[in-house]
């Protein structure tokens, strides 16, 4: 069987999007890491367009690169003094780490590469944007775990205010 | 109001003073005694109000006064309790509220009130010569004690009165022991405390045997046949169901019982008889009596006239037809009034015949009681059924009269030695003599007690009834009658011997010579009983000899019974008898005690008669009799049975066997956790689990990173696992 | 078409990188972008399984939006924690954090 195009396509943004990540768990520097990491969100948000999910593509930049990844660089910001670019970046057990990840994955991949997954459909997906909105408020579908979500929100972000304010 | 209403208020006052008294009164002497006496006024006014009713009414016999409520259900039947009065129970109110009345407004003097506490007298001991120091306890338990009895008056059931007969023991306990911290010297002499557990205790085995005829009686009236004959008034115990109704007598007395021979009514009376025994002080329960007069005088009269005795009594003649069942005038005599007359008339003269060594003059008046008490249980036995009653009556009176008048003369006496510092027993008749001229008021109202105790012809009471149980028994049982002829003989001798040895003569001791007459409380208590003691007697004169007083009583008492009893043909001989035998007797006392009084230091005339002497005045060794055959082994059993074997031996030492083994266990662990567990270093069982603590805590960095790497490779072995069971490697 | 392994595949990998860095890092920091990379791992899974089984059932884009806000408050709590030590201890290593060992 040949290659199509969208494999390629695939394939590139998949080899691009792990590159980063390893970049992210391997870089000395703590803000480079957070700029990789804001490239491999990007990569996982091309693969969530891949998967005709563009709205969850557009959530995934706006959140994650959006607000999590700048939080994450303030929080660099505020707890920079103590750290600096030439000490070691990883702990003791680095290397039974290693082989547990890989381990992982190879059990992991075997796994599903084994397995007989069912083949895509094609099916129009318009208006789903508009169907996931009608979703998430409908009460007899999901708007209780909406609402819980943002309950959620608020609480994180209560008890975010709390953890970190000052206290005298 | 009601006369049935004033027969159930009628126990009541006495019974209130007694709660105010202990409750309220406690410490006022004054107000103690003024709440008991009148309480008992009113008792007394409400019986005689109930009895000029009564006399009055027509048929009284037939019908009768009475009311009762259902008191306990009990399957089928109901079981009622209430009061009634007919001609006998009137008879009793007459003369029982009247003597305890006498007795409570004599037990003012009596006890000293007016005089104030002498320091000297200890709480428990008889005062010296200060008021007594437990004055309101004393009236509070004699109203008890006439509670008790008037229950028992007005009962009209036997288990209402079987409750008031076990109220009246108790308060002889609590009386006879009333001085219950006074000891005595003599180890022979019985303690106060010692007299009221004898009188209980010999009382009680007559009161469960009575309790076991009372049991039997009921349940006779439960039976198949008794409920067709008595219908609704089945699973009774009220005399007039039981005793009105000669069907059920009839039935009661043809019925076998569980003793071969005798019929249930047999054996029912024999068990009621059994309690009159030992409350009457007939032989061989009469040990309780003579020792009883530990107790204070007043409690005395009480006690062996008045009320408890007389009870014994009233209940024989009250289940007077039940014993007789079956006979008829002129009969065989039925089991129980052959026990009866037979007992009777041996314990009127055995009494009688220890009262003439008695040196204390309360124990002479004791063996009388008892004595004359024999008079009324034999002539019950022959049949005599309103002679005893009648002599119940005057008994009551001049008894009473005669054990105030001797607490007189020991007050008195005691007032001498308190005047003249002498110590000596105030109440031996040989330190007595000459009190005649000290103690008129007591002197003339004792001699006429002592008369009517003898018999003397016509003026006194006792003559009359004492004539009449002699007449009847004349008339049936000759044998009852020769006994009781010499034992009336004998009682007017040692009456005589009384009176010359107290009253005559001149004084033997320094006592007597200071004695002198006490206050009103107590001389005028003995003029009223004495009225009564020589004019009482003539209700019941013969007919034939109408002249000289009245025949009502048989009339009036024989109403009673359903078979009226005919009194017997009158003949001169028994009262020529009864007459020889008062005088006769007093004649002799006289003339061996009056003629020439004793002087002091002067023995018994009676001595001379030697060993009989001796056996007499040692009461024929029945209580060392009694003390050898149930005294000692009952100790025995207490104190080596109970005590030494059973708790100390047996059960302590099981208890000490389980202390031991708990022990024996405990050293067993202890030596077990030392070797296994805890000395040894090296191989016990604490020092491994130390080494596992010390050694695997190192586990425990507290960095997560640390924790996460281990759940990893864990999860990565379970997977493993998994994986290998999932494509078969591994089952 | 791409078969749904692959994108599985994908989400396993970049899971395991995740992994890695979380085990084995020393700035507490580097060690929550660690667990941003597992998570958008999961999200990948989430959505690769709703286009490829239930593409009509919008319950699957639903999930992986509730997934977003777990990451996210998650995400706020977490530095804001990293903050509250930074301020106590003056350091973000993770190994320095052992105040709960014996």
């Amino acid at each position: 069987m040949s290659i199509t195009l969208p494999q390629i396509i695939f394939l590139v943004v998949a080899i691009g999007t792990l590159f980063t990540g390893v970049m992210v768990v391997v870089a000395r520097n703590l803000v480079h890491a957070a700029l990789w990491l804001i490239l491999s969100f990007f990569g996982v948000a091309v693969v969530f367009a891949m998967l005709e999910a563009g709205f969850i593509a557009v959530v995934q930049v706006t959140l994650y690169i959006g607000a999590i990844a700048i939080l994450i660089i303030f929080a660099m910001m505020l707890t920079r003094k103590v750290m600096n670019d030439t000490e070691p970046q990883t702990n003791s057990q680095w290397v039974l780490s290693l082989v547990v990840a890989a381990a992982a994955f190879i059990g992991l991949a075997g796994l599903l590469n084994a397995t007989a997954w069912s083949p895509l459909q094609a099916v129009s997906l318009e208006g789903s944007v508009a169907q996931l909105g009608r979703a998430l408020v409908e009460p007899n579908q999901y708007v209780l775990p909406f609402e819980v979500a943002s309950v959620l929100l608020i609480i994180a972000l209560i008890g975010a205010v709390a953890i970190a304010s000052e206290k005298n | 109001m009601q006369l049935d209403l004033l027969l159930w208020l009628i126990p009541v006052p006495p019974v209130a003073a007694f709660f105010i008294i202990w409750l309220f009164t406690n410490r006022s002497r004054g107000l103690s005694h003024a709440v008991a006496i009148v309480s008992i006024l009113i008792s007394w006014a409400l019986s005689l109000i109930v009895f000029f009713n009564v006399i009055g009414l027509k048929d009284f016999g037939k019908t009768v006064i009475g009311s009762s409520v259902p008191w306990l259900p009990t399957g089928e039947s109901v079981f009622r309790m209430g009061v009634l009065a007919d001609p006998l129970t009137a008879v009793m109110l007459f003369f029982v509220p009247l003597c305890c009345t006498m007795i409570f407004v004599y037990s003012v003097g009596y006890q000293n009130y007016g005089k104030p506490r002498d320091p000297h007298d200890k709480v428990g001991e008889p005062p010296h010569n200060g008021v007594e120091p437990m004055y309101s306890r004393f009236f509070a338990f004699l109203s008890l004690f006439a509670f008790g009895m008037l229950t028992l008056v007005v009962a009209d059931n036997l288990l209402l009165m079987f409750v008031g007969w076990e109220i009246m023991g108790l308060c002889s306990y609590l009386l006879i022991g009333f001085w219950y911290a006074r000891n005595y010297d003599d180890p022979k002499k019985i303690t106060p405390r010692g007299a009221a557990v004898k009188a209980f205790i010999t009382t009680r085995v007559g009161d469960v045997v009575m309790l076991l005829g009372i049991a039997y009686l009921y349940f006779m009236t439960t039976t198949e046949e008794a409920r067709h004959i008595l219908g609704k008034a089945a699973g009774t115990l009220s005399f007039r169901d039981i005793l009105y109704n000669a069907k059920f007598l009839e039935y009661l007395a043809e019925q076998p019982s569980v003793i071969v021979g005798l019929s249930v009514a047999a054996l029912i009376g024999i068990f009621l008889f059994i309690g009159t025994v030992g409350k009457s002080a007939q032989f061989p329960l009469h040990v309780w009596l003579p020792d009883a007069m530990e107790g204070p005088t007043p409690v005395s009269a009480m006690i062996h006239a008045a009320a408890m005795v007389s009870a014994g009594v009233y209940a024989v003649i009250r289940m007077y037809p039940l014993m007789s069942a079956g006979w008829h005038e002129g009969g065989p005599l039925t089991p129980p009034m052959l026990a009866m007359g037979a007992i009777g008339a041996f314990t009127a003269l055995f009494a009688s015949t220890i009262a003439v060594t008695q040196r204390d003059v309360k124990k002479v008046l004791a063996y009388s009681t008892i004595s004359q008490l024999g008079f009324m249980v034999a002539a019950l036995g022959i049949g005599a059924y309103v002679a005893a009653a009648f002599h119940l009556m005057t008994h009551a009176f001049f008894k009473a009269l005669l054990f105030l008048g001797s607490g007189s003369v020991i007050h008195g006496v005691e007032h001498g030695a308190h005047h003249s510092n002498e110590h000596l027993d105030p109440q031996d008749m040989f330190n007595m003599g000459g009190l005649r001229k000290k103690m008129p008021i007591t002197f003339w109202t004792f001699l006429i007690g002592g008369f009517a105790l003898a018999g003397f012809p016509f003026i006194t009471a006792g003559f009359w009834s004492k004539d009449e149980i002699l007449a009847d028994a004349f008339a049936n049982n000759q044998i009852v009658f020769y006994v009781l002829v010499i034992s009336a003989t004998l009682t007017a001798f040692y009456t005589m011997r009384q009176i010359a040895l107290t009253f005559f003569g001149e004084p033997r001791t320094h006592s007597a010579e200071h004695a002198s007459e006490n206050v009103w409380t107590m001389t005028y208590p003995l003029i009223f009983l004495a009225i009564f003691a020589l004019f009482s007697g003539f209700v019941g004169v013969p007919k034939e000899l109408a002249e000289l007083g009245f025949n009502n009583f048989g009339k009036f008492v024989s109403a009673t019974l359903v078979e009226k009893l005919n009194t017997p043909e009158f003949t001169i001989v028994p009262m020529i008898f009864s007459i020889v035998a008062a005088l006769g007797g007093l004649t002799l006392g006289w003339l061996v005690y009056g003629m020439k009084p004793l002087k002091a230091g002067q023995k018994d005339p009676l001595t001379v008669l030697g060993p009989i002497y001796t056996l007499l005045e040692n009461k024929y060794y029945f209580d060392e009799l009694y003390e050898f055959i149930f005294g000692r082994p009952a100790r025995w059993i207490a104190s080596v049975l109970v005590y030494q074997i059973m708790d100390r031996t047996i059960i302590d030492g099981a208890l000490t066997l389980i202390a031991r083994f708990a022990y024996f266990v405990g050293h067993v662990f202890k030596v077990t956790e030392k070797y296994t567990i805890n000395d040894p270093p090296d191989w016990g069982l604490a020092a491994p689990i130390q080494w596992m603590g010390r050694t695997f805590r190192v586990i425990q960095t507290g960095r997560v990173q640390n924790y996460l790497l281990v759940a990893m490779l864990v999860v990565l072995a379970f997977g493993g696992v998994y994986y290998l069971r999932f494509i078969g490697l591994l089952r | 078409m791409i078969p749904l392994s692959w994108y599985l595949t994908l989400a396993a990998a970049l899971f395991c990188i995740g992994l890695y860095g979380v085990l084995a890092r020393r700035n507490a920091v580097a060690i929550l972008m660690g667990v941003e990379l597992m998570l958008n791992a999961v999200i990948i899974n989430l959505v690769a399984f709703w286009r490829y089984n239930q593409p009509t059932v919008i319950g699957g884009q639903v999930f992986a939006i509730i997934v977003f806000a777990v990451a996210a408050a998650e995400a706020a709590v977490g530095l804001a924690l990293i903050i509250s030590i930074y301020r106590r201890r003056s350091s973000v290593v993770a190994e320095d954090m052992n105040l709960m060992k014996w």
